[in-house]
């Protein structure tokens, strides 16, 4: 299977089996397009047709194209089978030891955003901090269940998890205390909306967090719209100077500011520059998870304004980071030669599996979304996975779980796509999310454009 | 090849002969929070090479 499309001068076309990427003049663009249904013959006879006039266009040269491509294919760079489908790999009996954990120390927050998925940081449920005893079963849980893997991540969430920084404190210290012993090497990544962020968390974070996420949703007005405090106020005035010295001090070490987008801001790149503005390079910007008729969710008629807008945005990090001031955005990380090998995109995020949510009691659901919902509860921290019908179904759920999928050239993209975003918009976790899927669709094309991008201007340098 | 460039990239067949170690990192967990991004993670044995 091959994807073509156009995107900023560029003729793209990706082989979606091999992974192989081509950029192509406009007469191989319409070769391509052709060859598996046409003949040589008539090929070229449609494309001395389209671009007789051109010097450059002749039989002689069409026949050079044809062998080209025809190279290609033989060298399993383009219309490359499916070889995994059938063959490929027994996911329901495959390993799928535990390597991360979510430990929400904290069903409480000190803002009160309206669109928290986590209900405020309750859940739905009672407010709660979880114990330092609960997340060092946790932790020991997490290496009981590990096997042979070193790298074990643990996330501090919420809620907010700094209303739980003494547990924190204390959880890390008994990771580090144990990981040398066990063989293991924790990565903390610590999620906050900065409003206690002060010199102890930032020395602490910077020391211990391989990465922290800070949410920041742009421009002023389009932050403090949502994310307010308890009294009603915005909280943009209050984080972000927080948020600036914290990424000063944080060296070369991993962060994002992370921001949420709605209908309200349909027009995000404007936020994105703003973090860019403010000093962040490092940037994540998420469209809402919402129910479709809150008064801030996204619908089918924006996505032409969206589409456009993560356009304007590849082309402008390309501009930026050719002045020599580039910004990182999440879903454009893309590296095309280390990216993930076959048997991660097609098993996907591992939620359920590889990586759990834990509830300040220690109740396991298999990711931060579906916590809070019975149907999901898969087990606990002291008894283990008792639901193991739930933990099968997670675990074939990955790239080829979905019919509808089977002729999508992103497939081995988004492996089939959140688990979480499914349920939520079907009431299935192997239904389809076709909003996101289109959203992380053009946000590929965009992400393989900036790296053909970049490439051929490194080859012609 | 006059007409058609080739960007380096790593090749998804092959890489079943050396993936599935599992070291990498969970996908959405530290960035995102809300979506699939596979796509955007890094290979950590392609890291280690590095």
């Amino acid at each position: 299977m091959v994807h073509q499309y156009k995107l900023n001068g560029y003729n793209i076309v990706l082989d979606v089996f091999s992974g192989a990427v081509h950029a192509v003049d406009e007469v191989a663009f319409d070769a391509i397009a052709m060859f598996e249904t046409h003949t040589p013959t008539e090929i070229k006879a449609a494309l001395l047709k389209k671009y007789g006039d051109r010097p450059d266009v002749t039989e002689a040269d069409l026949d050079e194209m044809l062998s080209d491509i025809a190279e290609l294919v033989s060298d399993g760079k383009l219309f490359t089978e499916d070889v995994y489908e059938n063959k490929a790999f027994d996911f329901k009996n495959r390993h799928t030891e535990l390597k991360a954990l979510c430990l929400h120390v904290a069903h409480t927050c000190n803002l009160n955003c309206e669109y928290c998925f986590a209900a405020q940081g309750k859940y739905h449920g009672e407010r709660a901090l979880m114990s330092f005893e609960t997340g060092k079963r946790a932790l020991d849980f997490l290496v009981e269940h590990s096997g042979k893997r070193k790298n074990l991540e643990v996330d501090f969430f919420g809620g907010e998890p700094l209303m739980n920084f003494a547990v924190i404190k204390q959880l890390v210290a008994y990771a580090r205390s144990i990981e040398k012993e066990k063989g293991k090497n924790f990565r903390f990544t610590l999620t906050t909306n900065g409003v206690l962020l002060d010199d102890e968390v930032t020395e602490f974070a910077n020391r211990e967090c391989h990465n922290v996420v800070l949410s920041l949703d742009g421009r002023k007005e389009v932050h403090d719209r949502l994310r307010k405090t308890v009294n009603g106020q915005g909280s943009y005035d209050v984080i972000v100077p927080k948020f600036q010295e914290f990424v000063k001090k944080r060296g070369d070490k991993g962060y994002y500011v992370r921001g949420t987008f709605t209908k309200n801001n349909i027009d995000f790149t404007n936020d994105i520059f703003h973090m860019a503005d403010l000093g962040f390079t490092e940037l994540s910007m998420e469209p809402v998870v919402c129910a479709p008729d809150a008064p801030y969710a996204l619908s089918e008629a924006d996505l032409p304004v969206l589409y456009e807008q993560y356009e304007i945005l590849a082309k402008d990090m390309l501009c930026r980071k050719k002045e020599g001031h580039p910004i990182t955005f999440y879903h454009y990380m893309l590296d095309l030669t280390g990216g993930p090998c076959i048997y991660k995109r097609i098993s996907g995020c591992g939620s359920g599996t590889e990586y759990l949510a834990v509830t300040p009691w220690g109740d396991l659901y298999p990711c931060h979304q579906f916590v809070g919902d019975e149907k999901y509860k898969m087990g606990n921290i002291y008894d283990g996975i008792t639901n193991i019908d739930l933990q099968q179904e997670f675990k074939c759920c990955n790239a080829y779980a979905r019919p509808e999928c089977k002729d999508c050239w992103a497939k081995l993209y988004c492996s089939g796509g959140c688990a979480a975003n499914a349920y939520h918009a079907t009431g299935s976790i192997t239904g389809v999310y076709k909003y996101g899927c289109e959203l992380f669709k053009k946000r590929i094309e965009c992400a393989v454009m900036m790296q053909v991008a970049e490439s051929l201007e490194a080859e012609n340098e | 090849m006059k007409r058609i460039q080739t960007v380096k990239t790593r090749d998804l067949k092959e890489s079943a002969k050396t993936g599935g170690c599992g070291e990498c990192q969970t996908s959405c967990q530290s960035a995102c929070k809300t979506s699939c991004g596979v796509a955007n993670q890094q290979c950590e044995k392609c890291m280690e090479q590095k």
